[in-house]
């Protein structure tokens, strides 16, 4: 903590201290920090107590919990002196995302600091009072009080709202006893709580005093068991809101990130093609090419949670068709309906079916002169078929010429090769039919869920 | 059915609706607009339309809260469903409600029209991404979504399509109109419309394949 003010450019050069097997804590020590980068900040996002834990161990690049583990020890073993350390620490490192820390806040906070003295001494005054009727009480209990509540006052100004709500939190079971979990309302129930949390304090402190004098061996611990009973009674529910409180900021948190995830993509994406037709309104092919890349995306990013660009990890057959989709719009501007019914691996006599659809896709897109392209591919239990349809202006296959041999060398060969067939029905004027159907070994079992 | 059909629309894109009145123009008579659930049921009783051209997807519960609603209240009244989205599950979820067709909002103008007056006149309307969805899941073999605890079904005409119902529903998906189906069937066009009436009323209706459960999970697959 004490080495907060170096050089920012040290930790950068330390943050590239990979060794030739990534082990990252390699190499002497004054180089093994990694961290972020950044001057030591407290975590508030990833916080239990004051995010000083997570704060070291981002600035440290260590695991947060190796740190709390290590801050616990270190409290336990030092006897609790450590906490007082732990506080200091919130008080002096700044949160993350801000440049000043509580106590120099606090220091350049004059009306604060003005509030904080007329506060003590106020309560002097009123504990003065009260040691007059009670001499010597005062000079061992109230100093420190007095000095606490004003320290309380300075701090409570210059924290931050968020650390603002722990510290209510923190002092909340003295107002909130009475009130119960029903926040407002003190209910029947509450009202009985705090009355057997009393009677069990009372009980179990009045038997502890005697046990003092009687000092048999069993009976303070009854007391001290009454005790126990009567806080956890009395302040359970408290903590148990705490917890509850505390799973409820993580969901709160989450949804926040996904939000500002979902913001991005659209950002990203939607806005700058909404951008993008602005500009190309007057030219409609390229609008509604743009619109369906961007609706594609879309699509593919909110139904199937794929990010742009991604490719898909392992290509079945609908996957296939989805691409043969996707690069004829994108190459040629024409848009294809693609329907998929079904789904399976692909083995080579797919890849061949593939590969052929795609070449009457192409055909179509180039030849046909029609305004959309269907293509629609099944997987039936012993055959798996696609079918590429346009409304174009059709030929007539008898009289093909020369240089269109694409359709009957690429599609048709590569389907008979593998024993599929190929079927084109054409009519000039009536658009183009190719029908390709392979047959499928009766083992593969067919997948449900492709539809795209 | 006479003259052109009187059609409520139901979507809560203002810029939507405008466009597709602006479009439909003449072909049928937008006697009402409503933009949300609660606004629509007292629309839709009140006026009293031939068809409501109904948005899946609406601020207060979606499209099928509108449709029973209704569906006790006037039962006359037939619904198209219309989105942007094309998640099965909304789509089956819809159609079950009692829609009697379906299709995506890029649907031409033209086509529209022809769906509403198709709708007005009792008949149903698939696209054809629909026509996939509906193969897919009454796909041949495979028994309900993942298999195991599907329960018997009381009529198991409903849990099967015939295979001129699958050859029908195949040309839709291949963006096939009902006339250009008919001429590649060798039926007439009144024999097609009759056949996507009875998928219709198999996806309504069905219990073995459990529809709703398996668009969901078609979505998540």
């Amino acid at each position: 903590m004490m080495e907060g003010v170096e050089d920012p450019a040290r930790w950068q050069r330390g943050g590239d201290q990979f060794g030739p097997w990534g082990h990252r804590h390699r190499g002497p020590f004054w180089l093994r920090r990694r961290g972020d980068g950044g001057p030591l900040r407290r975590d508030q996002a990833d916080r239990l107590v004051g995010g000083v834990a997570s704060g070291v161990a981002a600035w440290r690049g260590i695991n947060v919990t190796t740190v709390r583990i290590v801050f616990v020890l270190i409290a336990l073993v030092s006897g609790g002196f450590f906490v007082p350390f732990y506080v200091v620490g919130w008080l002096l490192i700044p949160a993350a995302g801000e440049d000043t820390n509580i106590a120099s806040r606090a220091r350049s906070d004059s009306a604060g600091i003005a509030l904080a003295a007329g506060l003590a001494t106020l309560l002097a005054l009123v504990l003065l009072v009260g040691g007059v009727f009670n001499d010597g009480w005062f000079a061992g209990w109230a100093w420190p009080q007095t000095v606490t509540v004003a320290g309380l006052a300075l701090i409570w100004r210059n924290a931050s709202p968020d650390e603002q709500a722990t510290l209510r939190r923190l002092v909340e079971p003295l107002s909130a006893a009475g009130v119960g979990p029903g926040r407002g309302r003190p209910g029947r129930r509450s009202v009985i709580r705090v009355a057997l949390a009393g009677l069990l304090v009372v009980v179990g402190a009045g038997w502890l005093a005697s046990a003092k004098e009687s000092l048999a061996l069993l009976r303070p611990l009854g007391g001290v068991v009454l005790v126990i009973a009567g806080i956890v009674v009395l302040l359970g529910p408290w903590w148990l809101r705490i917890a509850r409180d505390l799973v409820l900021e993580r969901q709160a948190k989450v949804r926040a990130e996904e939000r500002a995830d979902i913001s991005a993509q659209v950002h990203d994406s939607v806005l700058q093609t909404l951008a993008l037709i602005q500009r190309r309104a007057d030219d409609p092919q390229k609008v509604v090419w743009l619109a369906r890349m961007q609706e594609r995306e879309l699509r593919s990013w909110l139904f199937e949670g794929r990010a742009p660009g991604e490719a898909e990890a392992d290509v079945t057959f609908a996957g296939g068709v989805r691409q043969i989709q996707q690069d004829v719009e994108a190459r040629y501007g024409v848009p294809v309906e693609a329907v998929t019914v079904g789904d399976c691996e692909l083995d080579e006599n797919l890849n061949a079916l593939m590969a052929a659809a795609r070449e009457a896709t192409v055909n179509a897109a180039k030849w046909s002169g029609a305004g959309v392209i269907s293509l629609f591919a099944e997987v039936e239990p012993d055959s798996v078929s696609i079918v590429v349809r346009d409304r174009g202006k059709g030929f007539d296959p008898s009289s093909v010429p020369a240089d269109r041999k694409g359709l009957a060398e690429s599609v048709h060969g590569r389907m008979v090769r593998r024993g599929g067939t190929a079927d084109v029905v054409s009519a000039e004027g009536e658009g183009t039919k190719v029908t390709l159907r392979m047959a499928r070994p009766a083992a593969a079992p067919a997948r449900s869920g492709g539809a795209s | 059915m006479s003259g052109t059909p009187r059609v409520v629309l139901v979507d809560d894109h203002g810029l939507f609706r405008s466009g597709v009145r602006s479009e439909l123009g003449r072909q049928v008579e937008v006697i009402g607009e409503a933009d949300d659930v609660q606004p629509a049921i007292d629309l839709i009783a009140s006026v009293q339309p031939d068809v409501v051209l109904l948005d899946v997807h609406l601020p207060g519960g979606g499209g099928q809260a509108v449709i029973q609603a209704i569906k006790p209240v006037c039962p006359s009244v037939r619904f198209l469903a219309l989105s942007a989205s094309d998640a099965p599950e909304d789509v089956i979820a819809v159609i079950r409600a009692g829609a009697r067709g379906y299709v995506t909002k890029t649907i031409s103008t033209a086509e529209l029209a022809d769906a509403i007056k198709r709708v007005a006149a009792g008949d149903a309307v698939f696209s054809h991404r629909l026509a996939g969805f509906v193969l897919d899941a009454f796909a041949s073999g495979s028994s309900g979504s993942s298999g195991s605890d599907v329960k018997p079904s009381f009529d198991p005409e409903l849990d099967q399509l015939t295979s001129r119902e699958r050859e029908v529903l195949r040309l839709i998906a291949q963006g096939y109109t009902y006339k250009e189906i008919a001429r590649e069937l060798y039926i007439s066009v009144k024999t097609v419309e009759s056949h996507v009436s009875s998928v219709l009323r198999k996806l309504q209706l069905s219990s073995r394949h459990q529809l709703t459960r398996w668009a969901t999970e078609r979505r998540l697959a």
